[in-house]
This record gives C-alpha cells, sequence and structure tokens, in this order.
C-alpha cells in the first residue's frame, strides 16, 4: 500500500496542473501548471525505476549477489528535466515579451488574434 | 566514399545538428554568406534523404544501430533486452522524410531574400535547422523516446520561429504562446505515455513493444493519450486553436515549413495507431474516430476559411481543413484493417489516397504559404481588403498563386485532383456519405480561393501600389520548383504512387513487417 504513495502523488500534481492551466487566466501561473505536469510525469518515471533493495549500476563497486537497477528511466528522467529547463525558460521569455507588449499578465486582455 | 554513405542515416541528423551551432559564428564574420551557407547544407540533407530513400524502396527497411551493430544488448546474465537508440526507416518513414527535406530546402532559398532586410538573422537559421533536425528525427527514429525528444526540438525551435517577429509587434509572441502551452502539454503527454509502456514491457524500442502489446488497460489509456495529444498537434478541428494564429504570424517561410511539422505529428498518430498498435486494437472504433475527427476538420476548417479577411490566416484554416482528408483517407483504411476482402477493395486505396495526400498539401499548401509571403513581402499587410490590382505587377506570383489554389481546389492537371480522385473513388465504396461531404468541402475551398484571386489580384490597379514590382529572384525560384513539382504529380500521379506512396501504405499495414525486421537477433 505504502508503495503506492509515489502514484498518488503522480495524480494530484497532474491534476493540479491540469486545473492551474485551465482556471487561471496568468501567464506566470499558466507556466507554472505546465512545470507541475512535468514533475508529476518526471515523478512517474522515476517511481517506475524503482526496486526495492537493488543498488546503482555501477560494475566495478557492485558487492557480490545484489540486485542492481537498469539506470533508464534515471536516464530518461534527466533527459526529461533537461528539456523542461529549456522549455519553462521560453515560456517565460515569450510571457516577459507579452508583458512588455500588451502591459499585462491577464490572457482576457491578450486577446488580439481571433476570428 | 561508400563508407561515408553507410552512416547516411546519422548524417541526416547531425548535419542539419551541428550546422545549427556552426551558423551563429559564421554570421559573426560575414552575414551575407549565412543564407547560402545554410542552403547548400540543407540541399546536400536532401541529396542524402533521397540516397537512403533509394536504398529503403529497393531493399526493404533500413535499420541503423547507434554505437554498435547489434540492436540488443546481452547481460552477463544472459537476458538480451533492446537497449540501443536505433533508426528504423521504412517506406512511411523516409515518405515523410523526403517531404520535410523539399520543404526546409526550400524554405532556405526562400529566406535568402524574404528575410534579408531582418536582423537577428543567424538565429533564424539556426532554429531553421533545429526544426528540420527534429523533424527528420521524429520521422527516421524506432525508439519511442528519442521521438519524444525530437518532438520537444521541433516543437521548442518552431515556438521560437512564430514568435520571430515579436519585437515589432506583440501578436507573434501571442501566437508563440499559444503553441507553446499546446506542444508542452502534447508532449509531456506522449512522456507519460512513454512510461505506461517502460513501466510494462521494460522496453522503449517501437518495433518491440508492438510484438509483446498485451492491450491491457494502460495501453488503452496510452493509446488516448498518444492519439489525442498528436491529433492536437497535427491540428485536428476539436484541438485546433493554435494552428490559424500560428500559421499566421510566423514568417512565410516557416508556415512552410510548420505545416509539414504538423505532417510530422500526423505521421507519429499513424505510427502509433498502425504500427504500435494495428489489430490488436478495436480498428472500427478507432478507425470511426479517426474518420470523424478528419470529417469535422474538413468542414469547419473550411467554414471558418471562407470569412476570414487575414489572407495567411484563411490559408491557415485550409491547412486544418486539408488535414481532414488526410485523417479520412487513412481513418478509412483502419476501419477496415482486420476484414482482409475490404481491405484489398478499398481500404488500401483509400489510404494510398490519404498519404498521397499529405505530400500533395505540404507542396501546394507552401506554395500558397509562399505566395502570401510574397504578397505581404511587396505590399507590407495580409489584409484582403487592402489589396488590389497586383496581378498586373506580379506576373509570376499570381501563376503560382493559381497553380496553387488550382491543385487545393482539386482541380484536374494539378495534384490536389489526383489524391482528391483516390479518396472520393475509395471512400465512396466504404460509406458514400462521407465521400459526399469531401466533394462538397472541396467546392467551398474553390469558392474561397476564387474570393482570394479576386480580391488580391484582379481590379483597377490601386494608387499605393503603383511601384510594386515582382519579388526577388531567389523567392521565384523556391515557388516555381514547388509550381513544377506539382504539376508533375498531377500529370503521372500513378508513377508516384506507385514507387513512393505505395510503399508507404504497406509500410503502415504490414506490422509483422515492421516487428521482424528489428526482432531477428532478440
Amino acid at each position: 500500500m505504502i508503495g503506492n504513495f509515489p502514484f498518488v502523488a503522480v495524480v494530484i500534481l497532474i491534476g493540479l496542473g491540469i486545473y492551474t492551466l485551465i482556471f487561471k487566466k496568468n501567464l506566470i501561473k499558466i507556466a507554472i501548471g505546465i512545470t507541475l505536469i512535468e514533475n508529476g510525469t518526471n515523478l512517474f518515471l522515476i517511481t517506475l525505476g524503482y526496486r526495492k533493495g537493488a543498488i546503482a549500476p555501477i560494475y566495478t563497486q557492485a558487492p557480490e549477489g545484489v540486485k542492481m537497477v537498469l539506470p533508464t528511466p534515471q536516464a530518461l528522467t534527466l533527459t526529461s528535466i533537461v528539456i523542461g529547463v529549456a522549455t519553462t525558460a521560453l515560456i517565460l521569455s515569450i510571457a516577459m515579451i507579452l508583458y512588455q507588449k500588451y502591459g499585462t499578465l491577464n490572457t482576457d486582455e491578450i486577446r488580439r488574434l481571433r476570428g | 566514399m561508400s563508407s561515408i554513405l553507410m552512416h547516411a542515416p546519422a548524417l541526416v541528423i547531425a548535419l542539419p545538428l551541428l550546422t545549427a551551432f556552426v551558423t551563429p559564428v559564421i554570421g559573426r564574420f560575414n552575414r551575407k554568406t549565412i543564407s547560402w551557407f545554410v542552403s547548400f547544407i540543407l540541399g546536400l540533407t536532401l541529396l542524402l534523404i533521397i540516397f537512403i530513400a533509394n536504398q529503403v524502396l529497393t531493399n526493404g527497411a533500413l535499420i541503423y544501430v547507434f554505437g554498435g551493430t547489434e540492436a540488443g544488448l546481452t547481460l552477463p546474465s544472459g537476458y538480451t533486452v533492446p537497449i540501443r537508440i536505433i533508426f528504423h526507416i521504412d517506406g512511411m518513414g523516409i515518405f515523410m522524410g523526403l517531404i520535410t527535406a523539399v520543404v526546409s530546402f526550400l524554405a532556405a532559398i526562400y529566406s535568402i531574400s524574404f528575410m534579408e532586410q531582418h536582423s537577428g538573422l543567424e538565429k533564424y537559421y539556426t532554429l531553421l535547422l533545429l526544426l528540420a533536425t527534429g523533424m527528420f528525427g521524429m520521422e527516421l527514429t524506432g525508439d519511442i523516446f528519442n521521438f519524444f525528444v525530437f518532438l520537444e526540438i521541433a516543437s521548442i525551435a518552431s515556438v521560437a520561429l512564430i514568435s520571430f517577429r515579436s519585437t515589432l509587434a506583440g501578436e507573434p509572441a501571442e501566437a508563440g504562446f499559444k503553441y507553446m502551452v499546446v506542444s508542452s502539454i502534447s508532449a509531456l503527454m506522449v512522456l507519460f505515455a512513454i512510461g505506461l509502456f517502460y513501466g510494462q514491457y521494460d522496453v522503449l524500442n517501437m518495433a518491440t513493444i508492438a510484438s509483446v502489446m498485451q492491450f491491457t488497460q494502460l495501453d488503452k489509456i496510452a493509446l488516448v493519450l498518444l492519439v489525442s495529444v498528436l491529433a492536437m498537434k497535427a491540428g485536428s478541428v476539436p484541438m485546433h486553436m493554435w494552428t490559424p494564429d500560428a500559421y499566421s504570424e510566423a514568417p512565410a517561410a516557416i508556415t512552410m515549413v510548420l505545416v509539414a511539422a504538423s505532417q510530422a505529428s500526423l505521421y507519429a498518430l499513424f505510427r502509433t495507431t498502425f504500427s504500435l498498435y494495428n489489430v490488436t486494437l478495436n480498428t472500427v472504433t478507432v478507425g470511426w474516430i479517426i474518420i470523424i475527427l478528419g470529417i469535422l476538420s474538413m468542414f469547419i476548417g473550411v467554414t471558418m476559411a471562407i470569412i476570414q479577411k487575414d489572407i495567411k490566416r484563411l490559408m491557415a484554416y485550409h491547412a486544418i481543413s486539408q488535414t481532414g482528408y488526410m485523417l479520412l483517407g487513412v481513418g478509412v483504411g483502419l476501419a477496415v484493417l482486420a476484414n482482409p476482402v475490404a481491405l484489398e477493395n478499398f481500404g488500401i486505396k483509400a489510404m494510398e489516397g490519404g498519404i498521397f495526400h499529405i505530400m500533395n498539401h505540404a507542396m501546394y499548401k507552401g506554395l500558397l504559404f509562399l505566395t502570401a509571403g510574397a504578397l505581404f513581402y511587396r505590399t507590407g499587410t495580409r489584409d484582403l481588403n487592402k489589396m488590389g490590382g497586383l496581378a498586373n505587377n506580379m506576373m509570376y506570383t499570381t501563376i503560382f498563386f493559381i497553380i496553387g489554389a488550382a491543385a487545393i481546389a482539386g482541380i484536374p492537371p494539378f495534384n490536389g485532383f489526383a489524391s482528391k480522385l483516390i479518396i472520393y473513388e475509395s471512400v465512396y465504396q466504404f460509406n458514400p456519405l462521407l465521400s459526399i461531404i469531401a466533394m462538397l468541402v472541396s467546392i467551398l475551398t474553390l469558392a474561397s480561393f476564387v474570393k482570394v484571386f479576386h480580391s488580391a489580384f484582379l481590379g483597377p490597379k490601386l494608387e499605393q501600389y503603383k511601384s510594386v514590382q515582382e519579388v526577388p529572384k531567389s523567392m521565384v525560384v523556391a515557388m516555381a520548383t514547388l509550381a513544377c513539382i506539382i504539376v508533375f504529380f498531377g500529370l503521372f500521379p500513378d508513377l508516384i504512387v506507385k514507387h513512393i506512396v505505395h510503399p508507404a501504405v504497406m509500410a503502415l499495414i504490414n506490422q509483422t513487417h515492421y516487428t521482424a525486421t528489428i526482432l531477428g537477433g532478440i
């Protein structure tokens, strides 16, 4: 039972992220929502990679008879985090330009493109 | 020489990727040469893709393993796992690769004159090359996590390119923000689906996942996530809100590449439903979902297009509408996938129509966006009500526009007719109503382009456009190349369908072949 807690956290994080995206009107908060979903996904990957009692796969230092984890999920998560940094930086810089041009961060007022 | 060409699949990625970061350095010394240099590199990439295409179409699917000769790795315990990153290039992948290569090469040629006056050119070309890299990667890779990485590269590059002109006005940044939100959510959901696959099957190789697929509840969730987000990235109707904004605010050459980028997502959608799931899923239901998405995209896209006044926004709505045709053709193929008789009678034909339409659409929609860019270049506006009488001064642009408009409306000697006819014929055998809707949409498309032609090119010469001239040579060359391709495809559709489209369709349908090429040694 307690082993499933990380998955509950994943659901809560992604749910909060989707809530933020749908109901919040501030561009910065939208960026936060995306980051929440991203963290939820990363936590999901990391949890998949966890094996009870297993150690990091360093062949030269492994004691006899101990299980090693396959490091793929960790590698995936690392890649995803790096990509996430780039995404967040880009979103925030675009939000900055929008604030310069429109004088607001409210999505109701940033609506010149329509129809 | 031949030893270098053995690594052609890696070079297709490496060449634009490395050039992307060399470009700013060259820009420091000589600003003028960058555009020619980038066009040369993208031309070289096009040649490489043609070389791979020739190999794939004669010898069958090509597997390229990075950092080894075998895709699998045998652990000391004797456990074999396909862990290496591979490129799995079959008929469908190389078909998309060809489109991407042609489109990005012509975008670079067009940009030589089109972007000349802009500052920050080296950044523009860096992003263009990164976008091309991302698209090639999405289309050629055989590893699902690798697909996610390239998807992100393509989206980040395209967002930056959409908001490239945001120093002048706020709108490009607004369109960029929308596309960024859409594409980061899609990429994260793809990653979540990858997690679901990895958690169950311990592999990331698409062919291996396909061969061990159990179609559990989790696989169904992954299918829903993948289909909905990839349809969103492809700009299908209920999730199309980003398309008109992004297409109309990006520079014209980039819009052409963005069309191809949306199609790369469409390709991934087909790859998921055909190669990853195939007959394990309930093909009738999923096929009908894709058909309904297609019909909605066709109809809503074209009705929204008719009322537009901004020329690029109008064309963007047409792009949504044309995506509907591809979804319709391939959706019909998917709906009858489990029924060999129907598949043989009209299913394969419908898919050929849908897949052929992808290539045709990239060509004529690219041409139309380039003519819109040419009009913008000379008049400085995209508003149709402010244009008029331009046919007198811009003869070549007018001719190219007529060719593009005739092709999109499906008028006989051009390529749009060839693929639409195949779709009409085969879909009629599946369900006559769908075919009738498709024809109706085609008529509405023609109506809307007659309106554009009338308000932009015909009528008396306007005072403020007295001194307007034809656009510079590089732009004419890019448009002329596309026009030639359109006419050639329209005149010899059988040749193209037989040699390029049919292998692509077979690569999608034949899942056992897809998995067997990978699993040979495992």
